[in-house]
C-alpha cells in the first residue's frame, strides 16, 4: 500500500496551505490516532475556486486529502455531494484495510462537513 | 526462563507462530489455563452465583468467591476489600462518582495519565492539578518519570484525591509511588493507584503501598477482558456510597427505600462477570507458577535490550522506555509497516492526548513487553523500523533491508 506516489504525496502534499479568504472551514479529527485536517474552501458561486488544508496525519490521510483537493477544484457543491467513500478509495488506488478507513476518509469528511456549514 | 515453554501456554502462538506481539500494554495475550477455566465454567457449572440452591450454582458461587480469595492474596488484601468491576476504567469511574468531593477541593493527577484517570475527574468540576514529568530525562536517557518535587508542591491542604498510574501506559516508566503517597498522606488525601500497567510486571502489596484504593484489569494479567478489580481499604469502602444499584447489592428493599449489603457485595450490583472473575484468578495462578523473580528478571533484560537496540537507530527518539518516533514517519505508517513483517505494536496517542500535546508530538509508536517476548522479537522490530526508514526514503537502512529481503515483502504487498 505504500506505493511511491503515496509516499510522494506524504512528503509533498498538494494544496497544503492556509486560505486567508475562505467561505467555509472545518477541522476534522480522527480520535483514534489524533490526526487532524483543517479544511478551507473558497467558493465562486457554487463552484470551488480554491481549496487548502492544514493539519497532520499519516501517509494515507495526507495522500488522500491531496488527491481529493486536486479532484474537487472547479467542481460544484452538488458534484462533491456525489463523492462517496468508495470514490475516495478509488482515487487512492491502493488496498485500504479496515483499520485505515478513517485515515483515508478524514479529508473527505472534513470537506463534507465544511460545505454543509 | 524457558520462553518456548511459556509460548506454548498461549494458544494464539499456535495459530500465529511467527507473531512478534509487542502490544501487551494494550492487552496481554490469554493463557491456556485462563481459557480452560472459563470454558469449564460455561460448560460444566454455568449457573448464576448466590442463592441458587442447587449444585452447579453452589459450585459457581464457590469458584467466584475463591477467585476473590486468590486475588486478595495476590495483592495482600482482605477478601471483602476486593470488588469485581468490568475493568480499570469502570473502577476509576466508580471512585469519581462515589467519593465525596466538595467545591474548593482539588484533585492531583499527573501529566502522563491515561484518559481513564483524567476524564472521570474532569466531570466533577473541581480544580485538577498535574504532577510534572522530569523533562530532561524523558528525551535523553529514556527514563522519563514523575517529578517528586512537583508532587510535593502541588499537594496541599485542599487536596482531596491523589490519583496516578503506577506505570505510564505511554512511557512505561514507574511512578515514585512511595514518595507521592507519603506527600498525599501528610494532608490526608485519598490515594488511588491506577495499577493497570503495573500489576503484571512486579508483585503488589497494598499494605506496603498503603494506598486507599488500587485498581487494575484482568486482561493485562494474561486473563480475560471485561473483568477488573477495585481494591479499597475496608474503612474507605464502608464510608463510600454505591453508584450502581440493583440485585445482589442490597440488604433489605421496600417500595420506598433500601439498605445496602455488606462488603464486598455492596459494590457488585447485578450478575457479575463470573467467568471473567474465574479467568482472572487463573491468570494470577499462571503468573504465580512462574514466579515474580523470574518475570522481573526476564522483563528487565528485555527492556534493557529494547532500549539498547532502539538507541542505535538514527533518527529514532525514545520516550520513556516503550514509546518512540522515527523522523517524520507517522506512527500509524510505522505500525502498518511493522505489521507487514509480523510485529504487532500500537501507534497514536495511546489514550493520553494531553501528554502528547505536552511532549509536543502527535503520537508515538509503542512496543510494550510481555512474558512471552524474546530478544529475537526485538531484533525483528528493529529490522522493521529500519525497513520503514528505507521505504520512507530515509536511506542508510536500505542495505539492511535488501539483505533481509524485507523490501521485497513491501513490494509484494504494494
Amino acid at each position: 500500500m505504500y506505493r511511491e506516489y503515496i509516499l510522494d504525496l506524504y512528503r509533498n502534499p498538494l494544496n497544503k496551505k492556509e486560505l486567508v479568504d475562505y467561505d467555509c472551514r472545518y477541522r476534522a479529527l480522527n480520535p483514534t490516532c489524533g490526526d487532524e485536517i483543517d479544511m478551507m474552501v473558497k467558493l465562486d458561486g457554487k463552484n470551488i475556486c480554491d481549496i487548502g488544508h492544514l493539519g497532520h496525519g499519516c501517509a494515507i490521510s495526507q495522500a488522500a486529502v491531496s488527491l481529493l483537493t486536486e479532484d474537487v477544484k472547479g467542481k460544484t457543491i452538488d458534484d462533491i455531494k456525489l463523492i462517496d467513500d468508495t470514490d475516495m478509495f478509488e482515487m487512492l488506488n491502493i488496498h485500504i484495510s479496515h483499520t485505515r478507513f478513517k485515515c483515508a476518509l478524514l479529508g473527505l469528511n472534513a470537506l463534507r462537513t465544511a460545505l454543509a456549514k | 526462563m524457558d520462553i518456548a515453554k511459556i509460548r506454548s501456554e498461549f494458544p494464539l502462538f499456535k495459530t500465529n507462530p511467527n507473531l512478534v506481539y509487542l502490544d501487551s500494554a494494550a492487552t496481554a495475550l490469554t493463557q491456556q489455563g485462563v481459557i480452560d477455566a472459563m470454558h469449564e465454567y460455561y460448560a460444566e457449572y454455568g449457573a448464576n452465583i448466590h442463592r441458587g440452591l442447587y449444585n452447579i450454582s453452589a459450585k459457581a458461587t464457590e469458584k467466584y468467591e475463591e477467585a476473590r480469595d486468590i486475588i486478595a492474596e495476590f495483592i495482600n488484601a482482605q477478601r471483602e476489600e476486593v470488588i469485581f468491576t468490568s475493568g480499570t476504567t469502570a473502577a476509576l469511574n466508580m471512585l469519581a462518582t462515589s467519593l465525596d468531593i466538595q467545591k474548593g477541593d482539588n484533585i492531583v493527577l499527573t501529566r502522563s495519565e491515561h484518559h481513564a484517570n483524567l476524564v472521570p475527574w474532569q466531570q466533577l468540576g473541581v480544580e485538577l492539578r498535574f504532577i510534572e514529568l522530569e523533562k530532561s530525562e524523558i528525551r535523553n536517557q529514556g527514563l522519563g518519570t514523575l517529578d517528586v518535587e512537583s508532587a510535593r508542591e502541588l499537594i496541599d491542604q485542599n487536596t482531596k484525591i491523589v490519583s496516578f498510574a503506577s506505570v505510564s501506559n505511554v512511557l512505561g516508566t514507574r511512578a515514585p509511588i512511595k514518595e507521592i503517597i507519603s506527600s498525599a498522606k501528610e494532608v490526608n488525601a485519598i490515594t488511588i493507584i491506577d495499577h493497570a500497567q503495573g500489576v503484571v510486571h512486579a508483585s503488589t502489596d497494598v499494605n506496603e503501598l498503603d494506598c486507599a484504593f488500587l485498581v487494575f484489569s484482568g486482561h493485562k494479567l494474561y486473563g480475560p477482558t471485561g473483568i477488573g478489580i477495585l481494591y479499597g481499604k475496608k474503612d474507605r469502602l464502608e464510608a463510600m456510597q454505591p453508584s450502581t444499584f440493583g440485585g445482589d447489592m442490597i440488604e433489605e428493599v421496600t417500595y420506598e427505600k433500601s439498605t445496602w449489603a455488606v462488603l464486598p457485595n455492596k459494590f457488585e450490583a447485578g450478575t457479575p462477570n463470573i467467568a471473567g472473575a474465574i479467568g482472572l484468578a487463573a491468570g494470577i495462578k499462571f503468573v504465580e507458577s512462574i514466579g515474580w523473580d523470574e518475570i522481573v528478571k526476564h522483563e528487565a533484560d528485555l527492556s534493557d535490550y529494547l532500549h539498547q537496540e532502539l538507541s542505535k537507530i538514527d533518527g529514532l527518539q525514545i520516550y520513556g522506555k516503550t514509546s518512540f518516533t522515527v523522523n517524520d514517519i507517522h506512527p500509524h505508517d510505522m505500525a502498518e509497516i511493522l505489521n507487514s513483517v509480523g510485529v504487532a505494536v500500537r501507534a497514536g496517542h495511546h489514550c493520553a492526548m494531553p501528554l502528547m500535546k505536552h511532549l509536543g508530538i502527535h503520537g508515538t509508536t509503542r512496543a510494550s513487553l510481555g512474558i512471552y517476548n524474546s530478544k529475537e522479537g526485538i531484533d525483528q522490530l528493529v529490522l522493521g523500523i529500519n525497513g520503514a526508514k528505507a521505504l520512507f526514503g530515509l536511506k542508510k537502512a536500505e542495505d539492511i533491508v535488501k539483505d533481509s529481503g524485507l523490501h521485497q515483502q513491501y513490494m509484494d504487498q504494494a
